[in-house]
């Protein structure tokens, strides 16, 4: 396999007495979709954010194509090209899409080549090839954002992530607030994104999910990284197992 | 093709329904306006006249210039409480300072320049403090500005002693300030023809009773003022950026915008605005006086809702709000010309804040409904 894209080696991060991270080693390929799994407060979320800058870890090392970003600032990340798209999404539901796919860094134009005014045609027009190159279709550009369903609003997010020349994209619990043909919709995203050789981190509580475009598989508990499965080798059952603790002592894993 | 093809008969007729909802819910306000203007105009004697729409729209220039202000607050889901004696605070410190300089026998002209630009730069004060309360101690904007309403209020009635007005405005000041507050760049006599920036000075009474300023200087000073501040809204990234803050404050930080420097710069302009307002006001009456614009300042608001602009932040625009002025004034006009008590006015605006924000709400329901089909 080539060099990973990014490498964590030694990640920890403590929150008073409480271990967050404890002595993580991650890497991620390039084109490689890695599902980061694990019970509520196994440390997936901290991991994340060690990553993208909002904590600083206590110990351990994050480099990115080469280049040490160990507790660089979120903005800085971002701009290297490490995306992160958390649930809330993070977009203006109140304006359409060029805005949102431009936000803070709006494309202007001099009028009489004076005054700086938005390019709003400009902006629309880019964000349509963007959703073009997803292969969504958001039937009026002009039609703000509060008006479209779950799944175009994540498409959004996506499609401004990949403008923006995202060379990673980190998406924490993507399709937890979708309906089934919206999720078949992120999905397909996240797809297109492996296609276009930009690795995917996924977090995510939805097996199914997981199983259907994850190329491979982290799991952890309790703050470390308990299993790293190839998606040859992982089953739902074996990662449910993993996931429960059950695995260790070989005991069944407990469905609830 | 294919959606035509599908739509029955009383679908299509709903779309068409819908479109026709859209477009009132959309432009209601101009429509209601236009109401009572024909309405007073057919009703009430003399309201249909240059001469009186010139007067409404110099009575307008108050709750405008406030509101549009609060327009750029309201739209961050913020509220500015305390410009009604921002505006009072501007009033005073300008008649003050122009006082003071001209009594110390300083040329007129030059004294009134200082007084105008020391009235809009302590409008600016207020507007800071409550920027950064705000934006840096996250003080909810409703009790930040309510604290400084007593705190201006304060302010203002110091400036003059207690007093209701300033005193001691010399006659030459006063007779200076009116020429622009009542003054017009362009005049028309019935009979006799057009005039610029002044009367001619040998006018019979009945002349000058009948006599309409076509531009008053009051009016083409808000006129500025709403173009520029409407432009910097609607068209520039400042503008912008005040939407998305609007929209989603998480979403502004994240996609780098200093929301905390955008909304102090924000809360300036709000006070800056109630400035312009306020030395106007000066100008208009020759009398600084504190509550200048205590009672103007639920009016703005209600023009700013009238106008469509959302209390929860993110939409909204100037234009509304100049509408929702003009609502206020001919109303107050209208109340008086035809002889009912003007205390309906508070009255019927109160209904039409309510009609709007019910407009509002089918407005967005409807938009909601129209993407879905």
């Amino acid at each position: 396999m080539s060099e990973p894209i990014l490498t964590a080696t030694g990640m920890s991060k403590y929150f008073g007495g409480l271990t967050a991270v404890d002595n993580v080693d991650f890497a991620i390929y390039p084109g490689e979709v890695v599902a980061l799994l694990g019970d509520n407060g196994a440390g997936k979320s901290t991991l994340i954010k060690c990553i993208s800058g909002v904590y600083r870890p206590e110990h351990g090392r994050v480099a990115f194509n080469g280049e040490d970003i160990t507790s660089h600032a979120p903005a800085d990340i971002r701009s290297r090209g490490i995306e992160t798209i958390y649930q809330d999404l993070a977009l203006a539901e109140n304006l359409d899409v060029g805005a949102n796919v431009f936000l803070g860094k709006e494309k202007t134009r001099r009028l009489f080549g004076l005054i700086p005014v938005t390019d709003d045609n400009y902006m629309r027009e880019e964000a349509s090839s963007a959703l073009d190159e997803l292969d969504i279709h958001i039937p009026s550009l002009k039609q703000r954002l509060v008006n479209l369903s779950g799944g175009q609003r994540q498409a959004v997010a996506i499609a401004r992530a990949m403008y923006w020349n995202a060379k990673l994209v980190i998406m924490d619990e993507p399709t937890a607030a979708l309906g089934v043909p919206e999720q078949r919709k992120v999905l397909a995203l996240i797809r297109s994104l492996r296609e276009q050789n930009i690795p995917v981190i996924l977090i995510s509580h939805t097996m199914h999910d997981v199983m259907a475009v994850a190329d491979r598989m982290v799991v952890m508990r309790r703050g470390r990284i308990v299993a790293d499965l190839q998606r040859a080798d992982a089953s739902e059952e074996l990662i449910v197992k993993h996931i429960v603790g059950a695995a260790d002592n070989g005991g069944d894993a407990v469905m609830i | 093709m294919g959606l035509k093809a599908k739509l029955g008969g009383a679908q299509r007729q709903s779309l068409v329904n819908s479109r026709y909802i859209d477009f009132l819910t959309k432009s209601w306000s101009y429509l209601f306006l236009l109401a009572l203007v024909v309405y007073f105009s057919v009703t009430g004697t003399g309201f249909f006249s240059v001469r009186n729409f010139s007067s409404i729209l110099t009575t307008s220039t108050l709750i405008m210039l406030m509101s549009i202000g609060q327009t750029y607050v309201v739209i961050t889901a913020g509220i500015d409480l305390s410009i009604g004696w921002t505006v009072g605070l501007s009033s005073v410190t300008t008649a003050r300072v122009m006082r003071d300089l001209a009594d110390s026998g300083n040329d007129v002209a030059y004294a009134m320049l200082a007084g105008v630009f020391a009235g809009l730069l302590v409008a600016l004060i207020p507007g800071l403090i409550n920027g950064l309360l705000v934006a840096r101690v996250k003080v909810p904007p409703f009790i930040a500005t309510l604290g400084m309403f007593g705190i201006v209020r304060g302010a203002a009635f110091l400036l003059t002693d207690g007093q209701q007005v300033v005193r001691g405005l010399s006659s030459e000041l006063r007779e200076s300030l009116r020429m622009i507050g009542n003054g017009s760049l362009l005049y028309y006599i019935p009979d006799d023809g057009f005039h610029w920036f002044a009367l001619p000075p040998d006018l019979e009474p009945q002349q000058l009773r009948v006599v309409s300023q076509l531009l008053p200087y009051p009016v083409i000073i808000t006129a500025l003022v709403v173009i520029v501040f409407a432009f910097i809204l609607a068209r520039t990234k400042f503008g912008r950026h005040t939407y998305v803050i609007g929209g989603s404050e998480e979403a502004a930080r994240r996609s780098g915008i200093n929301v905390d420097r955008h909304l102090v710069i924000i809360y300036v302009i709000c006070g800056f605005t109630a400035g312009i307002a306020g030395v106007l006001h000066l100008f208009r009456f020759t009398a600084g006086a504190p509550q200048a614009g205590e009672a103007a300042l639920l009016s703005s608001v209600a023009a700013v809702v009238i106008g469509g602009t959302n209390l929860f932040g993110g939409e909204g625009d100037i234009m509304g709000a100049v509408i929702g002025s003009l609502i206020i004034a001919v109303l107050q006009t209208g109340l008086v010309i035809l002889n009912i008590d003007s205390i309906w006015q508070f009255i019927v605006v109160g209904i039409v804040i309510i009609i709007a924000v019910l407009v509002n709400q089918l407005q967005n329901a409807l938009e909601r409904m129209q993407a879905n089909v």
